[in-house]
């Protein structure tokens, strides 16, 4: 039915089960031996993507991750999901701890235009930085419309409509294609990888190119100047009367 | 003599166990040996490679045990690293052992998941359908079934590691390209039907009958299978049945076993409601009837009157799984008991801190490193090629099925009240475990195995000595040099034996106490086959203290491997490991210079056997217990 074609970008984060631990010299947190996974948020976005490819939709699904060479296994979970092929943006590791929404944005940009997509997919936020920036930067960068906390994705001719989560309820945008969409959490339930597919995931390519090959440039403006643990949560206090409490808020300049 | 009037028989399947599956042969499209062996007599026979063979004649064969061995290529271990991954979710996340268990069945969306997954084809080449893992992938896997729920373990394994790993092993290039690719998929389950009501232990005696037809095209099948795993979902039966078998030689009929491959779609097969039980609930367990079942002779599988070789086999060859599976439940048990022990507090403090509860942890994790260290040593010799590892797979299931049940009712222990309660699931898998050490043969089978199958080399050693000693001039070098070895280790001078070199220096002082256990162990195997002879085949007691030395044994050349492994590869976790290797070295190599000891030279240990003889017979002769109560009444 359509020709259209899907960009997914998936990150490569610690596992949310993780129980995260901030490096002695407190410049981020301890990723050495740490398990790793997809971003889950990213995995509902490969899992949309795939979905509209089931429904011929969608011709096809390419999966890209910037990032270290570890990348590729997270681009391979796509691919076991159903992804066509993938886009490896290898980036050294030094370099890598400095990429920030900004800097992806740009690649997602160039490569969306590189490879002549409709649609990109991307999950709302990361779970390790929460930024909640790059499928909105990449949308900037390429003029598209965009539609943030997708909640539902419908395909209506040269038209996506999308129902966004908003903090006062639900939203519904009509955009015209290509668009930038975000995914969140009650958009669909992803599916399990089956072994099956990881096989055949073996057979799929992943190309590997570098920045430079798009014309990015990685600098950030950013530094992080240090990481701390948040403060240890101190014993509350009880009061007996509502005066009681009014006073102590008082006392200690809350009120 | 105190040879207990079992059946003969017993002792000669139990030797015909070893004398199938430790040749390598036709069928497993090997070659075949050269000429007929004597021991010794010249030199050109195939000497085994497996440890537990030669410890029980006082060598040290290390080819297989040291260094631990690795044989993942990199491209097999990042492969295994993706599948861990979805297979570990999926038991987290959509498997629920506790309803499974309460609903005696595995929930119908769970199957269509794991057959989605793909976890019924494990081992199936990926030409045919599978996941085409090799034996130390498909133990990674299995690892983590058993953590989470050994019912779906049992419904997996009854299906691939034994329903049809018969075709694997032994399917002519039709019955695999048939069978094999709806069974990976999981369109089809599979069974072994071997167990009848009157043939347990005892497999030779099966009553199931196949009788061929005069044409030659089919056999007709009848008899019937007692307590099949997946008997109720089968549709792909591994039956064994009794079939006449003409001697070429003599003209003589005998009834041997064949293996075949039944379809539930030939007709006749039926089956009864699922037995309740007392564990792996969830697995379906059910009698398989055969009524004039035809049976295609294309079918067969393996040839016409080996199908008892072909079940050792097949038994042999999935044992390092439940090894595997079972280091798997201990890893998960042991997290349970030490969460409780870091959070429970009495006495004013947390329980962890208190002596009885370390000892228990301790011992706890103990039996768990041995076990899984086990467990991919087999794997890993089964995937390099050794075809003589049927000891070790039999001490691996004997160990792991003990060490697993002594883990969780430690863990329970640990818990207190909480452990019985049903919620935290722990005594659930206490039930489930307590099948393991019967089934897939009894761990009292197998020992006699184990001491027998040891000792049968050792046996043709010393038949040949004797020979040799009736003709001394011709066979001098052979007895100058056994001679020697038997002088000094009775002399208790040591055989010049040594793993310095091998083992990791930091484990020298283990390593010497392993090699000292070595010579006491093979010392007292040879006493007491010059004593006993062929007739050791009925001392029960004294092979099952032989075995016991013998598991020690392996248990402690196994950690003593992994940590030398790990403190040479600098691995994180390497002091830890030399602790454990050194706390269970010292225990171990105590029981078996105790052991030996006792069966070497204690007075009172025909004492011993005597009595429990005596008493038993009393006790069978009473019907039961023999006394009454102090009161009299």
């Amino acid at each position: 039915m359509a020709e259209l074609r899907a960009l997914v970008a998936v990150k490569r984060v610690i596992d949310y089960a993780v129980k995260i631990r901030v490096k002695p010299d407190k410049t981020g947190v301890v990723t050495d031996g740490v398990k790793h996974s997809m971003n889950p948020f990213c995995e509902i976005a490969v899992e949309e993507a795939v979905r509209l490819k089931e429904k011929k939709l969608v011709k096809e699904v390419i999966a890209v991750s910037c990032g270290p060479a570890q990348c590729q296994e997270t681009i391979r979970t796509a691919l076991a999901m159903g992804a066509d092929r993938g886009i490896h943006v290898e980036v050294p590791p030094a370099e890598a701890e400095r990429l920030g929404p900004l800097q992806v944005a740009q690649v997602l940009a160039k490569l969306a235009e590189k490879e002549k997509v409709d649609l990109v997919l991307l999950g709302k936020q990361a779970i390790d930085d929460d930024c909640n920036q790059t499928g909105q930067m990449t949308a900037g960068f390429l003029d598209w419309p965009q539609g943030t906390f997708a909640s539902q994705v419908t395909l209506e001719g040269d038209k996506l409509k999308v129902e966004r989560e908003i903090d006062g309820g639900l939203e519904t945008l009509r955009l015209k294609l290509p668009a930038v969409v975000t995914t969140d959490l009650r958009l669909n339930e992803p599916r399990y990888a089956t072994l099956p597919n990881i096989m055949k995931a073996k057979k799929k390519k992943i190309e590997v190119i570098k920045p430079g090959d798009l014309g990015v440039d990685l600098t950030s403006k950013l530094s992080v100047i240090s990481v701390e643990d948040p403060p240890q949560r101190t014993a509350g206090v009880k009061v007996e009367t509502t005066e009681d409490l009014v006073a102590k808020l008082k006392e200690i300049g809350r009120i | 003599m105190q040879a207990a009037r079992i059946a003969p028989s017993l002792g000669r399947q139990l030797l015909r166990l070893g004398g199938g599956s430790s040749r390598p042969t036709a069928l497993l499209g090997q070659p075949r040996p050269g000429p007929a062996r004597r021991p010794y007599a010249g030199g050109a026979a195939q000497e085994s490679k497996s440890f537990a063979v030669a410890m029980f004649k006082g060598q040290l064969t290390t080819d297989q045990v040291f260094p631990y061995p690795s044989v993942l290529n990199q491209e097999q271990t990042e492969f295994l690293k993706e599948l861990v991954e979805p297979v570990s979710r999926f038991f987290e996340e959509v498997n629920d052992p506790a309803k499974n268990d309460t609903l005696e069945m595995v929930e119908e969306t769970t199957l269509q998941g794991l057959k989605e997954l793909g976890a019924f084809g494990l081992q199936v080449p990926s030409e045919l359908g599978g996941v085409g893992l090799c034996n130390t992938q498909y133990a990674r896997l299995v690892e983590i079934v058993g953590m989470h729920d050994l019912a779906v373990g049992i419904t997996l394994g009854a299906h691939q590691s034994i329903g049809f790993k018969g075709i694997l092993l032994f399917g002519t290039k039709a019955q695999k390209e048939k069978y094999l690719p709806k069974l990976a998929s999981g369109e089809t389950l599979a069974a072994f039907c071997l167990t009848e009501p009157s043939s347990g232990s005892d497999a030779a005696s099966i009553r199931t009958s196949a009788v061929p037809s005069p044409c030659g095209k089919y056999y007709t099948l009848n008899g019937s299978k007692l307590w099949i795993s997946n008997g109720g979902l089968a549709d792909i039966f591994t039956v064994f049945a009794k079939t006449p078998v003409t001697d070429p030689a003599t003209g003589a009929v005998k009834e041997k076993i064949t293996a075949f491959v039944v379809e539930r779609g030939f007709g006749g097969v039926t089956h009864g409601p699922p037995e309740k039980k007392m564990g792996i609930k969830a697995s379906n367990t059910a009698e398989v009837f055969f009524d004039g079942v035809r049976v295609p002779s294309e079918n067969v599988l393996g040839e016409v009157g080996s199908g008892f070789k072909v079940a050792m086999h097949i038994l042999n060859n999935g044992r390092f799984g439940m090894a595997a599976a079972l280091a798997g439940t201990m890893r998960g048990i042991i997290t349970k008991a030490v969460d409780y022990a870091t959070n429970r507090i009495q006495f004013g403090e947390k329980i962890h801190n208190f002596g009885l509860i370390q000892e228990k942890l301790a011992r706890m994790v103990m039996l768990q490193y041995v076990t899984e260290s086990m467990a991919y040593m087999v794997s890993a010799n089964m995937d390099q090629g050794s075809t003589d590892f049927q000891i070790e797979a039999a001490i691996s299931k004997i160990f792991g099925s003990e060490a697993a049940w002594k883990v969780t009712d430690e863990c329970i222990q640990i818990m207190g009240g909480m452990g019985f309660m049903k919620e935290p699931g722990v005594e659930r898998v206490l039930r489930d475990l307590r099948i393991f050490r019967i089934f897939e043969g009894t761990n009292d089978i197998l020992r006699l195995f184990v001491a027998l199958q040891g000792c049968m080399d050792k046996g043709k050693e010393l038949s040949g000595l004797g020979s040799a000693l009736k003709n001394p001039f011709g066979n001098a070098g052979l007895l100058l040099g056994e001679a020697g070895k038997q002088l000094r280790r009775r002399a208790g001078l040591g055989s010049g034996l040594s793993l310095s070199g091998i083992v990791h220096p930091e484990l020298s002082r283990s390593g010497e106490l392993a090699v000292q256990a070595l010579e006491q162990f093979a010392t007292v195997v040879e006493a007491k086959l010059i004593k006993h002879k062929k007739g050791i085949v009925n001392e029960q007691f004294l092979l099952q203290r032989l075995a016991d030395g013998a598991i020690d044994l392996y248990a402690m050349v196994v950690v003593l491997s992994r940590a030398s492994r790990s403190l040479s590869e600098g691995h994180h976790t390497a002091q830890h490991e030399k602790m454990l290797c050194d706390t269970w070295c010292i225990e171990a190599a105590a029981r078996i210079r105790e052991g030996m000891a006792a069966l070497q030279s204690d007075p009172r240990q025909h004492e011993l056997y005597r009595n429990f003889k005596s008493i038993s017979k009393a006790l069978v002769e009473r019907g039961g217990v023999v006394t009454s109560n102090p009161l009299g009444f």
